[in-house]
C-alpha cells in the first residue's frame, strides 16, 4: 500500500496499463506537452513518447471518432475529455458509434475504449463547466459508466475499464483530484466494474451516494451517530452496470433508504435507484425512500448560489431524520 | 498539391480485369434492382438507399485495393460491401432481417458489416464515419501495417464538421486514408449549390495541404486509376487523399422518394442516364474487342442467377431468435 492522491492513482493506472499492453494509447487535448489540464497524464509523454500519448487539436467529435475507429481494429484507446462537459460534442460518436457498434454489427466489431475526465460540481466554474454528466450516458445500452470516489477506486476501476472489451465512460471529479488515500501497489490490482462498496456499516438507514456526495454523506453519518442514528453508506462506484444486489441487500437490512446525488433530480440517478428499491424491496421498507438531489437549475457562479445548488449536509440530515421518523 | 485532372485516356484492360469489373458492376445493379422488388413485396423494411448509377465508384475503387485493405461507408453501402467481396446471399439476408444476415439481422440495409472482408460497416449518421476511417488508418499506422482505408461518403457530409475535423486530423497525422466523396449532386433533395459554398469538393484538399483529385465517377477505369494513385501515396506514408468522384444516382434518395422529381427535372435524370457507367464500360469493352457479346451475355446471366440465389437464401433463412434482442450489446 502507498498513500497517494486520486490524481496520482489515475496516473499510475494509466502508466501500468500502458506498460502492460502495447495496444493501450492515450489521446486528448493538452495531455502530452502540457502534461494534462489537470495533470492526470503528467510524465506519460516522457515515458511513452508521442506515438502513445497523442495531443489532439480541439475537435472532440473528431478525436473520439478516431479512437473508436482505432478500437475497431483492436487498439485500446483512452480518450481524455479535458472536462466531461466537452463530451457533449462527442455524444454522437459515443452513443451512435461506440455504444451500438457491437450490437449492430452482429458482434463482429467491439469498441474497447475508455472516455475519461472530470465532471460534476467543481469550484465556481459556472454553468458550462460544471454539471453532472453521467445521466447523458447511463441511459444508453452498450455503455458502462464509472464514478470512482477514492484513490483506490480510481486506480482499480480505471485499470478494469481499460481492460474491458466495451466502451467505458469514466467520470472523475476536479474536487477529488487532490484527496489522498491508500492504494495497493500491485500492478495486477483491479476492481471489477459493477461492484458497489459499503463505505460505512450501519443499521438504521441506507444512504446511497458517490463522489463528493459520498463524502458529505459520511460526514452526515458521523453527526447523526451522536444522536444514535446509525447510517450505512453505500457507494455504487459503477452506475452501469449497477450492483443492485448490494444496494438492495443493505436496504433489506436497514429498511430505510436515502439517495443523494449532485445532479438535478429529474430522471436522475436517484430516480432509477428508487425504482430499483421499490421493485425489489418494497415489502422491506419501513418508510418511503427519499431523494436529496441538486437543484433543478444550471450551475451558478456566485459562491453562495453554487453551494445552494448541491445537496447540503443539512438537507441530507433532514431527509435521514424523515425516513427514520426521528 | 491538389489538382483536378481530367482523365481522358485510361489504360487498356485485359479480358480478365474487364470481366471482373463488369461482373461486379452488374452484380451491384442487379442486386439493387432485386432489392427494390423485394421492398415492394414488403420483404425489406425501413430505409433502403439504392446505389444504382454509382456502381463505377465502388468497383473502380475496390479494384485498386488489396483484399486486406479496409473500407467503410455510409448507409448507401450495398455496392461497397458487394465490391469488397461479401457474400450477396448474406447481404440480402441482412436486408430481409434474417438470422444469416451479415449483422445477424440486427443491422439492416444501413448497417452491413463484414469483418472477414475488412469492411468496417455502413454508418447512418451523415459524417460520423469519417473520423472512424481516420481511426482505422491510425490503427494501421500504429501497428506498422501498410494497408489503406477507403472511406466512401456523400456530398451531404461535406458541410458537416466531422468532414473537416477528419481531414485535418488525417493530414496532421499523415494517416493512410482515402476520403472518396461520391458527389451525386444531391443530399436527399438539396442540390450541392444550396449546401456548399465551394461545390468543387476536391478543392477542400488544398485547405488541408493534402492531395485532391476529381474524377469522372461514371468511368470505372478512371476511378481505379485515381484511387490507385491515392493508395500508393497512402502505402508510402504520404498521408491521406481526398477524391471527388462525380456521379449520379438514377433512383430516388430512398424507396420513400420514388419519383425523385420535386428537386430535379426528368430531363436532367434522363440526360445523366445516358452516361450509365455499366453501359459505358460494356460498350467500350465490346468496341475494343476485350469482351465479346457472348461473354457479356454469360456474365449477365450468371449474375442474374447469383442474385436469384441470394433471394432464395434470404427467404429460407429463419428470423433471428428472440434471445438475440439482448445479445452482443457487450462483449464479455
Ligand atoms: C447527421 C444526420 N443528419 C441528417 C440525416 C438524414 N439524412 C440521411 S441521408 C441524408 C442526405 C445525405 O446525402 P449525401 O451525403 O449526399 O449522400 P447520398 O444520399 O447522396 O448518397 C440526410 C440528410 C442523417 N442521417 N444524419
Ligand atoms: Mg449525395
Amino acid at each position: 500500500m502507498s498513500v497517494m492522491t486520486y490524481r496520482e492513482a489515475l496516473n499510475l493506472a494509466l502508466r501500468e496499463e500502458m506498460r502492460r499492453d502495447p495496444r493501450v494509447f492515450l489521446l486528448g487535448e493538452e495531455i502530452g506537452v502540457y502534461d494534462g489540464a489537470y495533470k492526470v497524464t503528467q510524465g506519460l509523454l516522457k515515458e511513452f513518447g508521442e506515438r502513445r500519448v497523442m495531443d489532439t487539436p480541439i475537435c472532440e467529435s473528431g478525436f473520439t471518432g478516431v479512437a473508436i475507429g482505432a478500437a475497431m481494429l483492436g487498439l485500446r484507446p483512452v480518450v481524455e475529455m479535458m472536462t466531461f462537459n466537452f463530451a457533449i460534442l462527442a455524444l454522437d460518436q459515443i452513443v451512435n458509434s461506440a455504444a451500438k457498434m457491437s450490437y449492430m454489427s452482429g458482434g463482429q466489431f467491439n469498441v474497447p475504449i475508455v472516455v475519461r475526465g472530470p465532471g460534476g460540481p467543481a469550484h465556481q466554474l459556472a454553468a458550462q463547466h460544471s454539471q453532472s454528466m453521467e445521466s447523458y450516458f447511463y441511459h444508453v445500452p452498450g455503455l458502462k459508466v464509472v464514478r470512482p470516489s477514492t484513490p483506490e477506486d480510481a486506480k482499480g476501476l480505471l485499470k478494469s475499464a481499460i481492460r474491458d472489451e466495451n466502451p467505458v465512460i469514466f467520470i472523475e471529479s476536479e474536487t477529488l483530484y487532490g484527496i489522498k488515500g491508500e492504494v495497493p501497489d500491485d500492478a495486477d490490482f483491479t476492481i471489477p466494474l459493477g461492484r458497489a462498496k459499503i463505505r460505512r456499516e450501519g443499521t438504521d438507514v441506507t444512504v446511497i451516494a458517490y463522489m463528493g456526495m459520498m463524502y458529505r454523506a459520511l460526514e452526515t453519518a458521523e453527526a447523526l451517530a451522536q444522536e444514535g442514528i446509525s447510517c450505512e453508506i453505500v457507494d455504487p462506484r459503477t452506475l452501469r452496470p449497477m450492483d443492485i444486489e448490494t444496494l438492495i441487500g443493505s436496504v433489506r437490512k436497514t429498511h430505510r433508504a436515502v439517495v443523494v446525488e449532485a445532479g438535478a433530480g429529474f430522471a436522475g440517478m436517484g430516480s432509477e435507484i428508487v425504482a430499483f428499491i421499490t421493485e425489489n424491496a418494497f415489502d422491506d421498507l419501513d418508510a418511503p425512500v427519499e431523494r436529496v438531489t441538486g437543484a433543478n437549475a444550471p450551475m451558478p457562479y456566485a459562491k453562495n448560489l453554487e453551494q445552494a445548488k448541491t445537496p447540503s449536509k443539512e438537507k441530507i440530515i433532514a431527509a435521514i431524520r424523515r425516513v427514520c421518523y426521528a | 498539391m491538389a489538382q483536378a485532372k481530367a482523365i481522358t485516356v485510361a489504360p487498356k484492360v485485359d479480358a480478365e480485369l474487364a470481366r471482373r469489373l463488369l461482373s461486379q458492376m452488374v452484380l451491384i445493379r442487379r442486386f439493387e434492382e432485386k432489392a427494390a422488388e423485394m421492398y415492394a413485396l414488403g420483404k425489406i423494411g425501413g430505409f433502403l438507399h439504392l446505389y444504382i448509377g454509382e456502381e463505377a465508384v465502388a468497383v473502380g475503387a475496390t479494384a485498386a485495393l488489396r483484399p486486406d485493405d479496409y473500407a467503410i461507408s455510409s448507409y448507401r453501402e450495398h455496392g461497397h460491401c458487394l465490391a469488397k467481396g461479401s457474400d450477396p446471399r448474406r447481404i440480402m439476408a441482412e436486408l430481409f432481417g434474417r438470422r444469416d444476415g451479415l449483422s445477424k439481422g440486427r443491422g439492416g440495409s444501413m448497417h452491413l458489416f463484414d469483418k472477414s472482408k475488412n469492411f468496417l460497416g455502413g454508418h447512418a449518421i451523415v459524417g460520423a464515419h469519417l473520423p472512424l476511417a481516420a481511426g482505422a488508418a491510425f490503427a494501421v499506422k500504429y501497428q506498422g501495417g501498410d494497408q489503406v482505408v477507403v472511406c466512401y461518403f456523400g456530398d451531404g457530409a461535406v458541410p458537416q464538421g466531422e468532414f473537416h475535423e477528419s481531414l485535418n486530423l488525417a493530414a496532421l497525422w499523415k494517416l493512410p486514408v482515402i476520403y472518396l466523396c461520391e458527389n451525386n449532386r444531391y443530399a436527399m433533395g438539396t442540390a450541392i449549390h444550396r449546401a456548399l459554398a465551394q461545390t468543387e469538393i476536391w478543392r477542400y484538399a488544398e485547405t488541408y495541404g493534402i492531395a485532391g483529385e476529381a474524377v469522372d465517377g461514371m468511368d470505372v477505369l478512371a476511378v481505379r486509376e485515381v484511387v490507385g494513385r491515392a493508395v500508393e501515396r497512402g502505402r508510402r506514408g504520404q498521408g491521406p487523399s481526398l477524391i471527388e468522384a462525380r456521379t449520379y444516382r438514377f433512383r430516388g434518395h430512398s424507396m420513400r422518394d420514388p419519383s425523385a422529381a420535386i428537386y430535379r427535372t426528368k430531363e436532367e435524370v434522363e440526360r445523366e442516364k445516358q452516361r450509365d457507367p455499366i453501359a459505358l464500360f460494356r460498350g467500350r469493352c465490346l468496341k475494343d474487342g476485350v469482351l465479346t457479346e457472348g461473354e457479356v451475355k454469360t456474365i449477365e446471366k450468371d449474375i442474374n442467377d447469383l442474385v436469384d440465389e441470394a433471394v432464395a437464401f434470404a427467404d429460407a433463412s429463419p428470423e433471428p431468435p428472440l434471445e438475440w434482442l439482448t445479445t452482443d450489446i457487450f462483449k464479455e
